[in-house]
């Protein structure tokens, strides 16, 4: 398990080391949706879920 | 065998599809559409692939990411023409009807005059419904000529313009629930009842997934749907009316599972995976 920092509450949260980028993480202590992004060096990190869109869904 | 699963994000069913392709012993190739840059005019390194499957949350992603894919020559599940004519409400009811599929009785209109024309053939309540779009958002139900009209201005005022192309349903009185059914390459694994005491009765919307046992007559009624759609990897909408009959209301190209596995206890992310495999070699 890997500590990332929520973004929103700036508390930890432990991420499945087969996580992959674009993951959805929900955080227990804050209940923020999170995604997890991963960039092209491998660095993790988390980020507030993208917004849900009009073309979404299905 | 090499296996893209293409995507923007990994809900529940996508974090489900990346276990069954590794628990299956095949190569995972992640193409996450939002962090990755297509060239039209070279290839992308995707010619290795066996097939993908498409699984991104927004249509126009997977729309785009799946024609170029197709054009340099993946197979992708479901391909380009399925997931436009599934995401389009009027072409999917053109399609189901030209078919003798039997869906609610449907017609757009352009403009708020003409749509009081249909109204008066369909009767109150009705249903406006965005051509595009899931999980219930912004499908609305007119019961008298005035909240019609209430609707229609708030449309009329949207900035997208498909929201002025109003498509008009007949509204099907349901018993409390409706139908959610796969449809794997002419089979119907699982189906689920939506159960709400609101007319909407979508799962996003707080609908109840309970499982459903579908008789040989509905399990016809959703292959034959399929079929006509194109096959592939489907849920299917269905409506039940008080007087038994059914009609099909949606159809899903990029279908969420996971209600449908939790209360089914059925692998739906494996039987994809196999049944697409299956179906790709012949």
């Amino acid at each position: 398990m890997r500590k990332l920092e929520c973004p929103i509450c700036g508390g930890l949260m432990s991420i499945p080391d087969d996580a992959m980028s674009g993951e959805l993480f929900e955080h227990d202590e804050c209940g923020g949706q999170l995604e997890l992004e991963i960039d092209e060096v491998g660095n993790y990190k988390l980020k507030q879920a993208e917004e849900v869109s009009e073309d979404w869904g299905q | 065998m090499k296996i893209g699963i293409v995507y923007d994000l990994i809900r529940w069913e996508e974090r489900a599809l990346i276990d069954a392709v590794k628990k299956l012993g095949h190569d995972l190739v992640p193409i996450q559409v939002n962090r990755k840059v297509f060239w039209l005019t070279e290839p992308n390194g995707f010619s290795e692939l066996d097939f993908a499957i498409q699984r991104c949350v927004s249509f126009y992603r997977a729309l785009a990411s799946t024609a170029i894919l197709e054009e340099q020559g993946v197979t992708v599940v479901n391909s380009f023409n399925i997931i436009r004519d599934c995401e389009d409400k009027l072409y999917t009811t053109l399609k189901l009807s030209r078919n003798k599929i039997p869906v609610p009785k449907t017609a757009v209109s352009f403009n708020r005059e003409t749509c009081l024309n249909i109204a008066e053939k369909l009767g109150y309540p009705l249903i406006v419904k965005p051509i595009f779009g899931s999980w219930g958002r912004m499908v609305s139900r007119a019961l008298d000529k005035d909240s019609l009209l209430e609707i229609l201005d708030f449309r009329e005022y949207m900035q997208s313009p498909y929201f002025k192309v109003h498509y008009l349903q007949e509204y099907i009185d349901k018993p409390s629930r409706d139908i959610r059914a796969f449809y794997f390459w002419e089979e119907v694994p699982a189906a689920i009842y939506r159960v709400s005491n609101s007319w909407k009765t979508n799962t996003a919307l707080g609908g109840v997934a309970v499982e459903a046992e579908l008789s040989n007559e509905l399990i016809e009624l959703v292959k034959r749907s399929g079929d006509v759609m194109g096959g592939g990897i489907l849920g299917i909408d269905i409506l039940e009316s008080k007087d038994g009959r059914y009609f099909i209301s949606e159809v899903n190209a990029i279908p969420e599972f996971r209600n449908t596995v939790r209360v089914t206890g059925k692998d739906l992310a494996r039987l994809m995976i196999e049944l697409t495999i299956k179906n790709i070699k012949q």
